[in-house]
């Protein structure tokens, strides 16, 4: 059979086309020992868990919709959404006010202080969660540093309460997820033809005016991005939303801790990080696919 | 090249605008650690800033094996995890990234997403649904399991940074070899495994950082038994404001400091984590 194939056109490929198909088949293959793990320890237990959602027990004996009628009929939850997937806007937009200023000024520096500011910038990112949000209890603390200081400039006679309130809790989660907002910035940043601001001032047009029409819109893309990552990491930031929110602040985080290892009812649990799952997931294609729009243009 | 136009009011509200917003992120990217380690030295028995006098009495007391054991163990169990996820993760996760980096094939995309799916999926919808599972199918609670739900959570760093290296890699170079009559073997491990080496390394670090860091899979996966480092230290600071803490961020920063540097030496990290 083979010797009655006609020959290729190019010709190129004829000796070597047997080797190298099998060997594509070969490389595939290699792909398959992952699979095996993601099918048996990564699928199988999110597909358990929506199957666990459907009991109305907590004993996962009596199959029904119980547990999400309870979810959806509660005006509790969505505020508990809402709550949530505003947190995550809230830290966005913060990322996003003072870090693409910092992203300007990196693309502006010469390579030695990038090379430091990037070093700054990644640092924390290896820097433990636990660590970072310890950090701002130290900060934002009845006896912390900010309270120390206002009360000696007497500007305040009572500590100010920072820690379990949003505001604290928005600080905190700026600092810890800026390095997700800044580094596909700067990726995309750092790749924009630095012609292209001259040619703008040339024509002349001022900063501001360069930069709302020349510079943003071409780094939407790493914008986008960073939004994504800064949101997903946000709405889902355990640590930081139960040690610097405390128990009166409730994201889905908590509801699916307190759920299922305080009372215990796995079912419900379930059905909140279901929903939790879906929220997030549902904001993070929106932006994905406004990334994929905006980056349409940027390669024009 | 400029012609010496006046600097107008717009240009100098963006330099004041642009500089002071860039300043406080700075300032709020590096003040708290600095603060963080500044107070692990105080004196006294409160995480007060600034902190008053000058001891290692925080560092003593986690360093005394007898005061901090539970600490100890906690460090010693994410150690071990983290070696042995990130083992297997480069493993499963170079070998996978070798056999469908370059491939154009559709099923080869879809199992690229799946594979790095656990990125974007929330951490905490894992770690109860990995409960669930390893409960209900019968498995104890053990290092094991978190070892294959960490693996599960970091692969997809070693994932990345390998593929990036694989797409960057001159095809002709596996042309010529396999061409000279090189195995398909031997050229993996004499051509590509050497050229892709810092890509790899860069992701099982990244991995094992990620592993010693992560909240979502130990919480629902560790035990009293099977403490991880940042579930203990969770415990430290939601019930009293163990001071010891601020010793365990000590050491936590120092060595993130050294690791980073030694990183940029080796395989420029920060490059690869930009691109």
């Amino acid at each position: 059979m083979r010797t009655m194939t006609p020959p290729s056109p190019g010709g190129a490929t004829s000796p070597a086309e047997g080797g190298g198909k099998r060997s594509v088949l070969a490389e595939w293959q290699l792909a398959l020992p992952l699979a095996l793990a993601f099918a048996s320890i990564f699928l199988a237990p999110l597909l358990m868990l929506v199957g666990v959602s459907f009991f109305n027990d907590d004993k996962i004996s009596q199959p029904g919709f119980g547990q999400w009628a309870k979810f959806l009929g509660d005006p509790f939850s969505y505020k508990v959404i809402a709550d949530t997937m505003l947190l995550g806007v809230k830290t966005v937009g913060a990322t996003i006010l003072i870090g693409y200023p910092l992203a300007l000024v990196y693309l502006d520096a010469s390579p030695r202080v990038q090379k430091v500011l990037i070093f700054v910038i990644v640092m924390p990112l290896l820097l433990s969660v636990v660590v970072r949000t310890f950090a701002w209890i130290v900060v934002l603390g009845r006896e912390g540093v900010v309270n120390t200081v206002l009360m000696q400039l007497g500007l305040i006679s009572e500590p100010l309460r920072l820690l379990q309130t949003e505001l604290g809790l928005v600080i905190s989660l700026t600092q810890i997820e800026m390095p997700l907002m800044l580094l596909p910035l700067i990726s995309v940043m750092s790749r924009l033809d630095p012609n292209l601001r001259d040619a703008s001032a040339a024509l002349g047009a001022s900063r501001w005016r360069t930069l709302f029409t020349v510079i943003v819109p071409l780094s939407m893309p790493g914008l986008v991005a960073g939004c994504l990552l800064v949101f997903a990491s946000s709405t889902t930031a355990f640590i930081s939303q139960s040690v610097i929110g405390g128990v009166r602040l409730i994201y889905l985080p908590l509801l699916i801790w307190q759920q299922s290892l305080v009372v215990f009812n796995w079912p419900f649990a379930a059905v909140v990080s279901i929903a939790l799952l879906i929220s997030v997931l549902t904001v993070v294609s929106a932006l994905s696919w406004l990334g994929r729009r905006s980056g349409g243009y940027v390669h024009g | 090249m400029s012609m010496g136009r006046r600097r107008s009011f717009g240009d100098i509200s963006y330099g004041v605008v642009i500089w002071t917003l860039a300043t406080t992120a700075l300032f709020i990217i590096v003040a708290p650690v600095v603060i963080v380690l500044t107070t692990s030295f105080t004196e006294g028995r409160s995480l007060k800033f600034p902190p008053t006098g000058f001891s290692l009495q925080w560092y003593e007391a986690l360093f005394d094996p007898s005061k901090s054991r539970q600490i100890h163990r906690a460090v010693g169990n994410s150690l071990e995890v983290a070696a042995w996820s990130t083992g297997f993760g480069v493993l499963l996760g170079s070998m996978a990234a070798l056999g469908i980096a370059r491939n154009r094939h559709r099923l080869a995309r879809v199992a690229d997403g799946f594979f790095l799916s656990p990125l974007v999926l929330p951490g905490l919808t894992f770690g109860l649904a990995s409960l669930m599972y390893f409960t209900l199918i019968g498995f104890r609670p053990s290092l094991n399991l978190i070892i294959a739900g960490h693996m599960i959570v970091t692969v997809p760093f070693i994932l990345r940074t390998t593929s990036a290296s694989l797409s960057q890699l001159d095809p002709a170079l596996n042309d010529s070899s396999q061409s000279l009559g090189a195995s398909w073997f031997y050229t993996l491990r004499r051509v590509t495994l050497p050229l892709i080496a810092p890509g790899i390394f860069a992701g099982a670090f990244l991995a094992f950082m990620a592993s010693i860091d992560n909240v979502p899979v130990s919480l629902f996966l560790s035990t009293a038994r099977t403490d991880m480092l940042p579930i203990r230290m969770w415990g430290m600071m939601e019930s009293t404001l163990d001071p010891r803490i601020a010793a365990v961020s000590g050491v936590l920063i120092t060595a993130a400091f050294l690791l980073m540097l030694v990183m940029e030496w080796t395989v420029g990290l920060t490059r690869r984590m930009r691109d």
